[in-house]
């Protein structure tokens, strides 16, 4: 393997480990912050348990998110020089302005939620979370702004003599349509995760323990967990349709890529399952809906949606010989998992909520089994999304601009590429299996006996024990 | 002011403002076991930076982000040839952030021992590495024509770079022991004051001989010179108000000895921002390795709304977890 390749399978690896956190801390960032305000709302203690208890699966998690994160930004130096160069004045940018508008809002007021439950009044306490929470749904803008830019290039101009990417209209950078429909999408996604969280911990102590024993909160867990999916479920289906529409538009190959489809066809039949040769282009067996392809593409159940082989020599004509196509059982598969993974999660989260329908108690073994693999289906279908996202852009970097060829670094050896991309998937591989353990412990162990915390700062309080401490 | 000259200055202050803040939670956690000698003290230790080491650490994320995007070819030039130093500084992140989290998830003390030398390894790594990448920046480092690193592993490893790593070794530590002096109460406080004043003549010592090199080597000017000598002049103030203990005193030193150093360090560099040291043509500059105006005009406005509000709620966050703490708060 080149220096390229290694620094291709690093990018991938890193960035959908950092994405397996990223979506649980944004999602629980803000079902924990309303648990809270439900407790200081409503006095009931039972909020300030599930608070506490899922405040503490968000910190285990949050913690690695933080972590894996500054591999990403500096990543962007060490392997990919030549990118950055490129494309610093436009992509340097948005990525600035997360640290400095998001990032240093969300880590400082975690800190100050964390530590300061028994320092700060509760108003100024609870306004902490959400703070984080904010700081968390800015950062995510900002990404998307930044990683829809190299999807679909608005705002700037090609400085030849600089060699560069300029930057000339902020505004058209962060309000890329590409942009607007991503977020939407990547922010149901992570409410998807966190509600199948709350789904999946809710049930297996439904189910596990005797009915008498079961602690009423668990209900509001489940049903707080199976409500919140059920609603991203929704935004997921309306922006992922626009998202299509917009793809189709902007990036067409990647529409193609992501159905297989060779020759330009109207009406376009979508493909819900195909047995064939790997790479798409003779079936065996196939499951079709007719005229769904055109519907999601372009609106129109009778629209033309453009094929690999069509737009491979439009692009030869304006980019010059080589291959524009993105590897086919990637994006076609990526995308079927995405979408069917999404659904699924839904569906046994609604099973779950019928299941303890008017105070009832699921018992079902078979609910358990679904419940204990649920958070895993929409951290995959999320993953999918963005292996969909980033194949299908390829060979591109940046759209139409530069080549994925071009952005490495070239005074970096292969040597290099190869340490660091084993000493880090190495690392995280390690990483992994402590935080799963831990979650599982946590999740295990149940709601934690709460006694609310005490009024904050009055002198005598000297040697009373911090109430959150490492 | 040029924009560029503007940027300079505010990457700056992110690097100030990451090397005297995460300079004493680095300190911290390398003292973790000389100070804490049972578990409990070891807690003490590691809840003084509790609150407050994430919010330190997004201080190089933010210059890092900044660099990228005000002067790109900077950012690219520097990550892609101090590769392998950066990618111990990112491991060692990496494991000690998760280290603070994890360590007190359960009560095996063989847990809590790994975590303990993860969190020490973890500071120790970026307070070295950081002065090692540093002296490179001021001396230069060789750049082709196009701006490309062409030395390897060991032109970053010269002995002034090694004694920059050194300085700040140092001087973490040092800022470390007083942070904690000011932070505890008890036995950890006295060992903290102790250890302080012990090391404090030879960091002095050290870092005075690398501002002194530094100096031979870019070439004195004045200005600099002042600067680095408001540094030393800091540090002495400091490790004399901890001889008599005042700790607010010291911690204030130490912090201001750190600030004035790095910033001598700019001082030095500009109006490079990476010297070549095959040909001072091939140098990268404020002004070739930047961004354009509007970019730069775009990124002032962003930084002087956000930054002071920055410093604002973090001082806040300061403010808030003020207090001492001592064995006596630590829960069972």
């Amino acid at each position: 393997m080149d220096a390229l390749e290694l620094a291709r399978w690093q990018f991938g690896v890193t960035t959908v480990y950092h994405f397996l956190f990223v979506p649980l801390t944004i999602g629980l960032v803000f079902l924990v912050a309303g648990l809270q305000t439900a407790w200081h709302r409503t006095g009931n203690e039972k909020w300030l348990r599930l608070t506490k208890l899922f405040g503490k699966l968000f910190l285990i998690n949050f913690a690695m998110g933080v972590v894996t994160g500054i591999v990403q930004e500096f990543q962007f130096g060490m392997n990919w020089s030549s990118y950055s160069r490129f494309v610093g004045d436009v992509f340097g940018a948005p990525l600035a302005i997360e640290a400095l508008l998001a990032f240093f809002l969300e880590s400082t007021f975690i800190g100050l939620w964390l530590f300061g439950w028994d320092r700060l009044p509760r108003r100024v306490h609870l306004a902490c979370i959400w703070a984080a929470a904010v700081g968390t749904a800015l950062s995510a803008y900002f990404i998307l702004a930044a990683n829809s830019w190299m999807q679909n290039p608005v705002g700037f101009r090609i400085n030849e003599q600089a060699g560069r990417a300029e930057l000339t209209d902020i505004g058209a950078v962060l309000t890329n349509p590409v942009a607007l429909v991503t977020y939407p999408h990547v922010l149901a996604g992570c409410f998807l995760v966190s509600g199948a969280v709350l789904v999946a911990v809710a049930l297996w102590h439904l189910i596990r323990r005797p009915a008498a024993d079961t602690d009423p909160a668990w209900r509001s867990a489940l049903r707080l967990g199976a409500i919140t999916a059920a609603v991203a479920s929704v935004v997921l289906v309306v922006s992922g349709d626009i998202q299509a529409k917009v793809m189709t538009e902007t990036q067409p190959m990647k529409m193609a890529a992501a159905e297989a489809l060779f020759e330009t066809e109207s009406p376009a039949s979508f493909s819900l399952f195909t047995v064939g040769t790997l790479d798409g282009s003779e079936e065996v067996f196939s499951l079709r809906v007719p005229g769904l392809l055109s519907w999601l593409a372009t609106g129109d159940p009778h629209g033309e949606v453009e094929g690999v082989t069509d737009i491979q020599v439009s692009y030869e004509e304006m980019f010059g010989p080589g291959s524009y196509a993105p590897n086919l059982p990637v994006t076609y598969w990526s995308f079927r998992l995405m979408i069917g993974l999404g659904a699924l999660t839904v569906l046994i989260s609604l099973w779950a909520l019928w299941a303890q329908r008017r105070g009832r108690t699921p018992t079902s073994r078979w609910l358990l089994r679904a419940g204990l693999v649920l958070p895993l289906l929409p951290l995959a279908a999320n993953s999918f999304g963005w292996i969909l996202r980033e194949m299908g852009r390829q060979p591109w970097v940046v759209f139409g601009e530069m080549r994925t060829a071009d952005g490495v670094s070239p005074a970096v050896s292969v040597g290099e590429v190869a340490t660091s991309f084993a000493a880090f998937t190495l690392l995280y591989g390690v990483l992994a299996v402590i935080e799963v353990k831990l979650l599982l412990k946590y999740a295990k162990q149940g709601l934690p006996e709460v006694s609310p915390p005490p009024e904050p700062d009055s002198e005598d309080d000297q040697d009373r024990a911090l109430d959150f401490a490492y | 002011m040029e924009l560029t000259t503007f940027w300079f200055i505010a990457i700056a202050i992110l690097f100030i403002g990451y090397f005297v803040l995460e300079g004493f939670d680095f300190g911290v956690g390398i003292l973790l076991p000389v100070l804490g000698r049972d578990d409990r003290e070891r807690r003490v230790v590691i809840n003084t930076i509790g609150p407050v080491w994430d919010g330190n650490e997004v201080w190089v994320i933010a210059a890092g982000g900044a660099m990228f995007a005000a002067f790109p070819e900077w950012y690219a030039t520097v990550f892609s040839g101090f590769y392998l130093p950066l990618l111990l500084i990112l491991a060692a992140l990496i494991v000690r952030g998760v280290a603070f989290e994890y360590r007190g998830k359960r009560h095996e003390a063989q847990w809590r021992a790994r975590w303990d030398k993860t969190i020490v390894v973890g500071s120790l790594l970026p307070a070295v590495l950081w002065g090692i990448a540093f002296a490179n920046i001021v001396r230069g480092v060789p750049l082709d024509a196009s701006g490309e690193f062409v030395g390897n592993l060991w032109t970053l490893l010269s002995p002034y770079a090694l004694l920059g790593g050194l300085t700040t070794l140092a001087l973490f530590v040092l800022h470390g022991a007083v942070f904690l002096a000011l932070k505890t109460t008890g036995e950890v406080r006295d060992r903290a004051n102790r250890l302080a004043r012990r090391v404090g003549p030879a960091t002095a010592a050290i870092a005075v001989g690398f501002l002194g090199w530094t100096l031979a080597e870019v070439g004195a000017d004045l200005a600099t010179g002042v600067v680095m000598a408001a540094a030393a002049a800091a540090l002495l103030g400091g490790l004399a108000a901890n001889r008599v203990r005042r700790e607010g005193w010291a911690f204030t030193g130490t912090a201001a000895a750190i600030g004035l150093a790095v910033t001598a360090l700019f001082l030095a560099l500009f109006p490079n921002v990476l010297p070549s040291t095959l040909d001072p043509a091939h140098s990268l500059t404020t002004t070739n390795a930047a961004s354009t105006p509007y970019t730069l005009g775009i990124m002032t406005w962003v930084a002087l709304i956000f930054l002071p509000l920055v410093m604002g709620y973090q001082a806040w966050s300061y403010w808030v977890f003020r207090k001492r703490i001592g064995v006596s708060n630590i829960p069972a």
